[in-house]
Order: structure tokens, then C-alpha cells, then sequence
């Protein structure tokens, strides 16, 4: 468990400055993730966490140590890696085995420690095999029970489940979530350019955008009060509605962003917009319409049931006001 | 009709017939030429090693079975006299000189092009000039650069006597390449200077295809370099290093230009090749400089062989990953 600050931390590559001033605090046995579109820093930031780069300017504090110029294995960190990284002509218990250095352990004490580890993984039927004859799932659970064994202070994950398919990133995720419980709440740092992962898994989040710190909270804080129109649209799915200009002038704004859930369709005599449906997605336990109402992209409205609306049914919409969003002309946030 | 296979059958038989009909015209070029620069002259080298043919009279050799390799004959006073390239001494210094070289040229430049390589693979400023830059020797032609060292080399006017007397580590100028101790050496020397750059490139190849994350997982979880060295690079460069080890092998166990123009007519330098050459042009001994060449061929054959199998080798490819 270690507390880590961020102090206006930098890094350039070249001339090229990635990480722009970073300020965050990330709290004892939390789970922070950080979140962004890819090229946004959130995995160069982990690696300045991590020690695997330099860190150009500002200050990381571990436990209140300025950990600069600590060398990645004095960190008490752990990393898994997108691509796993196990190393391709051991099998997986020396895979697991190969880091780990205690002083004054034998190999008995050792290979006991990586049978623990791969109990909890439920991949100890496995310690005899290759890299190459196992699924992708069960790699990355190796490249999990790898950094277990260290019994690091910090865990990093770097987007660990983008190479795993849809359903096993589902299962995974929850592994991970039940992971971070079991491990007395260890401190956890997770890179992901998924929404999804970040609002599942995150007890904060952070998000981030060209090298810079959009925003941090909760899930739910994010979700129901985003700082500005970035976070507003990279949060949640499908995408927040956003009106612009004449649209959004009746609500004393330059962004008027509505939650495809918080709009209701309603007569057409009391409806705030109304327009036809000219697309219409169905997902089972509820159905997504797409409505023309005369902006470029056309409004998504979240319904729920799997109710048939034939294409090109003039419709009325109303949103729920209590939930709107409202953006200045800088694209932040106004709040009442 | 039951003789007739069903339709779908027939169409995807004979679309494998079209396929291999086709790969037999792609491969036919390939496999002439082969034949013409390859398999033709082979053939003719191992049948002139079973004929007493000349030079002179290329055409004319008889079939003398193996008395070219080994024969025997008893003399009146019951003495056994052996003939034939085996009980030739002189092939046999040529043999020993040969494999004598080959070993220790490879292994030095394995080690030596490994530690260039490892080098060359980290990132600095103006790494790709420097690894162009390495690459001269290699490239070279060897007559030019066996010419170099020759002079270099020379016991009157070479600058390696002047440098090693002028710093007082020899007392009087050595005659590197005529000296029956030095020769060997000398040739060495030049043979590590000339192709330790193809080692160091085969070795960098295979290092590039070592993926870079399995290092920064092993350098956050603080195993030592040297470790590191030994428990993942090396493992992971031996499919590499193995292929590279049989290139240079075939090289060496064939070589002849190095050495016939730098130490030439040494005893102590000439390998199989320069006898062989010796034997089939300078004394008109055509088929008993064939049986020799084929003799090399066979035990280079032999040798690679082993090599592999020993190695486990997989030049195919197919199971690397």
C-alpha cells in the first residue's frame, strides 16, 4: 500500500512535451485509473510512475519520498504489460519465479510463494507450460499472478486487457475488481483507453487529455457532473447528445449536452425537439433511436424494452432538465 | 457410377492438381539453373575423382575406382606402399590446418561479433552510421583487403612491425605472414577483422527480433543485467546464433582466397581448398585434386549436417516463435 503524488510532473520527448505539468494524488489501496484517447500520455505517465522513464521535470512521491531518481526495481512496483511480456523460452512457473529475489529464500520457498499465486489465479495447472501454448487469457493471468509474487506496494496495469476478446475482457475485468479486494486493497494504477473498463473498475478516475489532467473523481461523479464537454463525451455510452447555437440558446449556453437515458419521448405538441427516427439500434434490454431533429449528427434517445418504432416516425422529445449539461463557450462546465 | 467421385470432390482435386502444376513452373527456373551451376558440376568434380584425367586431356581419364583416394601396392621385397589422397600427408596438414582455422576464426568472431552487436543495438546518436561504418570490412573483396594486410603486415615496410617496436613490444620486425609460427595467426587476424561485421549484423538481426517490453519487465523487476543476459537474451538469440554459426562454418571450412594471397605456399596456412586448387592446376593432378574437393565436400556436408541435428537446428522457420 503507498500513497503517490504527482507534483507538476513533465516529460519531453525531444522537444515534444508529452506530459504537460501533471498534478494527482492517488490515496492508499486505491484503485486509480487513467483514462484517454490514445496519444493523450496516460501511458507515458504510468512509465514516469513506473520508473521506465525519466521523469523530465516536477516531483513523484511515494509514501512523501520523492522517488525520482529511484530505480524502477527500488520502487516496490509491479507492472503488467499490454503485450504481457513473459518471457518466451520459460515456462510459466519461471516466468513467475524469474524476478522474484527475497533475501535469504530458497528456490523451495520461492516456487511455494508462485504455487500461492497461481492458486488464486486458478492457473496452477499450468506451471509446467510454455507462453506459446497458452490462451490469451490465461497469459495475461500469468503476467497478473507474475507481479503478485513481487507483493509490490503498487500495481501498474498498462491497458491490460486490449488484447483479450470482448467476452474474456468482461470475465477479466471482474478478476481484476475481485484482485484488488482480495489483496488487502493494494494500491492500483490502470491505464485504458476503454470507458467502459475505467467506470467498472475505478474507485477514481483520472482522465486525461494532451497531457493534461481533464479531470479526477469517482465514476459518478464524472459521469453525472463532468467538468467539461470532453469528459462529458468520453464518459458514458452511447456518447452524451450535444447542441450547439440555436439549439442550445434557449438554455443560456454554447453547449447544451443531454444523456441519450434522460431524454423521454413525448406528443409532439409539448416536445422541446421533435424530428424523425432515421436509425434505430436494438440491444435487447433496451433500444437506442436515432432522431433527425435538424443538427448535423442526429440525437440518440435511450429506451427501454426492445419496442418497435418504424423508421422515419416523426417523434416528439423532451429532455429531463434536472440532468442536462451546460458548457461555456471554453467548453466548461456551468454550474447553477 | 460409383468409379467417379462426386463433383465437388473432382473440382477441388483438380484445383490442387492447377496448384502444383503451377508451382512446378515457378519452381522449374530455379531448379535448371541449380542444376547447371550446382548439381552439374558436382557430379562432374566426384566423377573425375574415380578417372586418371589430366588437365590435358579432360576427355580422355579412364575409370580408376578409388586409387585416387586410397590404394596399396606390394613391391617385390614384401613392402606395402599406400597411395592416394588418404595417406597423403600433406592433405592431412591441410585438414588439420582447415579445421584448426575454421574453429577458432568462428568462435572468436562469434564472441566478438555478439559483443559488436549488443553495441550496435543500443540506441545513440548516429547508431545507423556507426553500424554502416562497421560493415566496411565485410565489404571489402577480400583479394583487396588480403593485399592490406599483406602490406600492413610486411616484415620490411608494414606499420604493425613499426607500431610494435616503436611501443617495445617486439625487439626485432617479425615476417608475420612467411614465418611458419606467425602465419596462422596472421591469417586469423584478418579473417576475425573481416567477418566479425556479418557476424555482428547476424547477431543484430536476431536481437531486433527479441520483443524490447521482456526487458523493462525484467528491469522493474530489478533481475540483475548480467542475468539478464545470460537467462533471456542468450536463450532467445540461440536460433539466431545457431544459423549464423553454420554461415560463417561453411565459409571457413571452404576458405581459399585469404589465404592464398596472403601467406601463399605456407605449410603451416594451406587448407583443403588451396591444396585441392594446388593439385588440380599447378600440378596437373586433375582427378587427384577432384577426389580432394570432393573429399572437403563431404566433410563439410558431414559437418553441417551434425550441426544441425546435434542443434536442432530450424532453418525452416517454421517453429520459431
Amino acid at each position: 500500500m503507498a500513497e503517490i503524488e504527482l507534483k507538476n510532473l513533465r516529460k519531453s520527448f525531444g522537444g515534444l512535451e508529452v506530459i504537460k505539468g501533471v498534478d494527482l494524488e492517488v490515496r492508499k489501496g486505491e484503485f486509480m485509473v487513467f483514462v484517454g484517447p490514445s496519444g493523450c500520455g496516460k501511458s507515458t505517465l504510468l512509465r514516469l510512475i513506473s520508473g521506465l522513464e525519466e521523469i523530465s521535470d516536477g516531483d513523484l512521491m511515494f509514501d512523501g519520498v520523492r522517488v525520482n531518481d529511484t530505480i524502477p526495481s527500488k520502487r516496490g512496483i509491479a507492472m503488467v504489460f499490454q503485450s504481457y511480456a513473459l518471457y518466451p523460452h520459460m515456462n510459466v512457473m519461471e516466468n513467475m519465479a524469474f524476478g522474484l529475489k527475497l533475501a535469504g529464500s530458497t528456490k523451495e520457498e520461492r516456487e511455494a510463494r508462485v504455487v500461492d499465486a497461481a492458486k488464486m489465479l486458478q492457473i496452477d495447472h499450468l506451471l509446467e507450460r510454455k507462453p506459446k501454448e497458452l490462451s490469451g487469457g490465461q497469459r495475461q493471468r500469468v503476467a497478473i499472478g507474475r507481479a503478485i509474487v513481487r507483493d509490490p506496494r503498487v500495481f501498474l496495469f498498462d491497458e491490460p486487457l486490449s488484447n483479450l476478446d470482448a467476452a474474456l475482457r468482461v470475465q477479466t475485468r471482474l478478476e481484476i475488481a475481485k484482485l484488488h479486494h482480495d489483496m488487502n486493497d493494494v494500491t492500483m494504477i490502470y491505464v485504458t483507453h476503454d470507458q467502459v473498463e475505467a467506470m467498472t473498475l475505478a474507485d477514481r478516475i483520472c482522465v486525461l487529455r494532451d497531457g493534461l489532467v481533464e479531470q479526477v473523481g469517482t465514476p459518478a461523479e464524472l459521469y453525472d457532473a463532468p467538468n467539461s464537454v470532453f469528459v462529458a463525451g468520453f464518459i458514458g455510452a452511447p456518447k452524451m447528445n450535444f447542441l450547439t447555437g440555436e439549439h442550445a440558446k434557449p438554455y443560456d449556453c454554447a453547449t447544451y449536452g443531454i444523456r441519450a437515458e434522460h431524454i423521454d419521448i413525448c406528443a409532439q405538441d409539448e416536445a422541446t425537439w421533435t424530428g424523425s427516427v432515421v436509425h434505430a439500434e436494438n440491444l435487447g434490454a433496451d433500444h437506442y433511436l436515432f432522431v433527425d431533429i435538424g443538427v448535423s449528427e442526429p440525437l440518440v434517445v435511450r429506451q427501454p424494452g426492445k419496442q418497435f418504432t418504424a423508421l422515419g416516425t416523426e417523434i416528439g422529445l423532451k429532455p429531463q432538465s434536472e440532468h442536462a449539461h451546460r458548457f461555456d463557450g471554453a467548453d466548461r462546465a456551468i454550474r447553477n | 457410377m460409383p468409379s467417379s467421385p462426386p463433383s465437388g470432390m473432382s473440382s477441388r482435386h483438380s484445383l490442387s492438381a492447377q496448384r502444383r502444376r503451377a508451382a512446378m513452373w515457378f519452381l522449374a527456373p530455379m531448379l535448371i539453373a541449380l542444376f547447371c551451376v550446382a548439381a552439374w558440376p558436382l557430379l562432374r568434380t566426384i566423377y573425375f575423382s574415380f578417372t586418371n584425367t589430366t588437365l590435358t586431356s579432360l576427355y580422355d581419364g579412364k575409370w580408376i575406382g578409388f586409387d585416387n583416394y586410397l590404394s596399396y601396392r606390394k613391391l617385390s621385397s614384401g613392402r606395402v606402399i599406400w597411395r592416394g589422397t588418404l595417406a597423403d600427408p600433406a592433405w592431412w596438414n591441410a585438414v588439420w590446418n582447415t579445421v584448426r582455422f575454421s574453429v577458432v576464426s568462428v568462435a572468436l568472431e562469434t564472441v566478438l561479433g555478439l559483443i559488436v552487436a549488443l553495441v550496435l543495438h543500443q540506441n545513440f546518436k548516429g547508431h545507423g552510421w556507426v553500424r554502416a561504418a562497421v560493415l566496411i570490412p565485410w565489404a571489402i573483396p577480400t583479394i583487396v583487403s588480403a593485399r592490406m594486410w599483406g602490406w600492413m603486415l610486411n616484415d620490411q615496410f608494414g606499420i604493425i612491425n613499426d607500431i610494435l617496436l616503436n611501443i617495445g613490444l617486439i625487439e626485432t620486425k617479425i615476417a608475420w605472414t612467411a614465418n611458419i609460427e606467425t602465419a596462422m595467426l596472421a591469417v586469423l587476424a584478418v579473417d576475425v577483422w573481416k567477418t566479425t561485421p556479418f557476424m555482428a549484423l547476424l547477431c543484430l538481426a536476431g536481437l531486433q527480433m527479441i520483443p524490447k517490453d521482456i526487458y523493462e519487465a525484467a528491469k522493474v523487476d530489478g533481475v540483475h543485467p548480467i542475468r539478464v543476459f545470460f537467462k533471456v537474451t542468450l536463450p532467445l538469440l540461440r536460433p539466431a546464433l545457431m544459423v549464423a554459426v553454420i554461415f560463417r562454418m561453411l565459409d571457413a571450412l571452404r576458405i581459399f582466397d585469404l589465404i592464398y594471397v596472403l601467406t601463399p605456399n605456407s605449410k603451416a596456412t594451406k587448407t583443403m581448398s588451396v591444396i585441392a586448387r594446388e593439385n588440380l592446376i599447378d600440378f596437373d593432378k586433375f582427378a587427384y585434386g577432384s577426389a580432394q574437393s570432393t573429399l572437403l565436400f563431404a566433410l563439410i556436408a558431414i559437418f553441417v549436417s551434425a550441426y544441425i541435428w546435434l542443434g536442432k537446428v530450424d532453418l525452416s522457420g517454421e517453429h520459431s516463435k
